[in-house]
């Protein structure tokens, strides 16, 4: 469970450009739900990842996971628990480190980055069997940085590395925007089925609508920091992109997108 | 000939133990630290002093290598912790450290010619024979110098070297994974800076003084050999990169070494070594110029 309470944050505070985002926002996520979260551009949907993981401080309001207050815990350790993808492919990965160098990186997730070998020899073949499910053969590029691949491979790799190590949260953030829609169609799936096999509470911010309304089990719409569409449930399952379209572009209309 | 040669080599390996101290901060952190020309005195005011007090030479290299890491974790602390730019931060502790080594020295110079060294002790004098003597200062350095190497090497493959070269390469991910990046670069810099210090200790007593001139400066050439070295040898991916800046620092001294041969004073020496360092990074430029062009 994770609750964020009468959260308020404000940009630029104190000056003329003061802007409320959030004014006493409250959102929370049970087990094993799969949020996905549309919203136009500026309407919180990345402040509020940003929030669940510390990225940025809040002005007032709690965050809590399982009833425990994380509000002032910094990032990193927040980050313990949490598996995050970014919408930039390169955010995920070292590009100057080898395949091989990235998968043993993310498999020491939680444990000691300490003096003994970088790579564990015998977890390579699964490392290789992990890489296999990508289907787009990365277990035989095993020694080449990971800078010289594509960005849908290198989001294929950032996928399966943020849930390599036993996490609770899986954090999207617009993870798809980035990249063509076959590769990005491949990347929703491998998403889709990491989610189910590790029973993650997954909230994903996407552009995408047919995506927000094919995957997941809650859907939520964000305008100017209130959520204005929430549906869980059979409500979910029978929503249509035609439904929510009509409230976006009354919204996208009322900010003159 | 040969002598100059010698001389070359003895200077270019020397120099090359900072130049991967250098290495670490520079390509590896991303980090402009300039705290090496107060950490690479350090370690000769502070082995100066120690050899004076009859302190074996082998163990000073020791020490200078735990001071220098502490005066690099001092850079990384003002930065990560109190959230001063990562240039400034270098120049705050090598500004202090110029009076702190005025003060562990006693003075500007401090001699130790006729003390026992890491080149000239009564167990050298034993074991090796008079006709290897020319070649004693090269073959102990580059023992040294591949042991450095070697031992960087190891470190950048352990679960902690594979942090340090993340934290350079994609800070995000060392947060995704729980760490504290603050922490890793407060490592890397004091890596960074024992290994600057090291080789001021041996700088030291190769030259038989200390001497607060030998500072300024050092960073650059720290950052020649660097970028000489990673440029030159950077299609050549047999050779790893702790092996090119060694490359890249004989190759600097070399050019140095050429220039006052031919008449430069020594006086003349930081001009020649920054405009230098200025050709290569024009050069360096220019070859990423024509890439460009071409793609």
């Amino acid at each position: 469970m994770l609750e964020l309470r009468n959260i308020s944050k404000y940009y630029n505070p104190g000056t003329v450009n003061e802007m409320c985002l959030f004014d006493h926002f409250n959102f929370s996520v049970g087990d094993q739900e799969f949020v996905s979260v549309v919203g136009s551009n500026g309407s919180g949907k990345t402040s509020m990842l940003n929030i669940i993981c510390g990225s940025i401080p809040v002005d007032n309001g709690t965050i809590a996971i399982n009833g425990t207050d994380i509000t002032g815990m910094p990032e990193f350790k927040r980050l313990k628990r949490i598996g995050r993808v970014y919408q930039n492919p390169a955010m995920g990965t070292c590009p100057n480190m080898t395949i091989l160098e990235n998968m043993s990186l993310a498999d020491n997730k939680g444990k000691s980055f300490n003096l003994k070998w970088g790579t564990d020899k015998n977890r390579i073949d699964f490392y290789r069997d992990r890489l296999k499910i990508l289907n787009l053969g990365l277990e035989d590029k095993l020694q080449i940085p990971v800078g010289s691949l594509s960005g849908g491979q290198r989001q294929a790799m950032a996928m399966l590395m943020s849930t390599m190590t036993p996490i609770e949260f899986l954090i999207l953030d617009e993870h798809t925007a980035a990249l063509d829609p076959k590769t990005a169609d491949l990347i929703m799936e491998l998403t889709d089925k990491i989610v189910r096999e590790k029973h993650l509470t997954t909230i994903m911010v996407t552009h995408n609508l047919r995506y927000a309304v094919k995957y997941g089990s809650r859907l939520i719409m964000m305008h100017r920091g209130e959520i204005v569409i929430d549906r869980a449930g059979d409500a979910k399952k029978s929503l249509k992109i035609e439904n929510i379209l009509d409230k976006f572009n009354e919204i996208s209309i009322e900010c003159g997108n | 000939m040969l002598t100059i040669l010698l001389g070359v080599l003895v200077e270019g390996f020397a120099y090359a133990i900072m130049a991967l101290g250098v290495y670490i901060t520079y390509k590896i952190l991303d980090f402009p630290d300039l705290s090496v020309d107060g950490t690479f005195p350090l370690g000769g005011a502070v082995t100066a002093v120690l050899i004076i007090a009859g302190v074996n030479p082998l163990l000073t290299l020791f020490i200078s290598f735990i001071i220098g890491g502490i005066a690099g974790m001092i850079t990384g602390i003002i930065h990560v912790k109190f959230k001063v730019r990562d240039l400034l931060s270098g120049i705050i502790v090598m500004t202090a450290l110029y009076s702190i080594n005025l003060r562990i020295a006693g003075k500007a110079n401090l001699p130790i010619f006729s003390r026992e060294s890491i080149f000239e002790n009564a167990f050298l004098a034993r074991i090796i024979p008079e006709g290897l003597n020319p070649f004693l200062d090269t073959i102990i350095l580059l023992i040294i110098v591949v042991i450095m190497k070697l031992l960087l090497d190891l470190y950048l493959n352990t679960k902690s070297g594979y942090l340090l070269r993340s934290v350079g390469d994609n800070e995000t991910l060392v947060t995704s994974l729980a760490i504290d990046k603050g922490t890793v670069k407060i490592i890397g810099l004091a890596l960074a800076n024992a290994f600057a210090a090291l080789a001021g200790s041996i700088y030291a007593q190769k030259s038989g003084f200390f001497d607060i001139s030998m500072g300024p400066g050092a960073i650059v050439i720290g950052l020649a050999s660097v970028i000489i070295g990673t440029n030159l040898l950077k299609r050549n991916s047999a050779v790893k990169a702790t092996t090119a800046v060694i490359i890249g620092s004989v190759i600097y001294k070399a050019c140095v070494s050429f220039a006052i041969s031919l008449g430069m004073a020594p006086s003349d020496l930081k001009l020649i070594t920054s405009v230098l360092f200025l050709i290569i990074l024009i050069l360096g430029n220019d070859r990423k110029r024509k890439v460009k062009a071409n793609a």
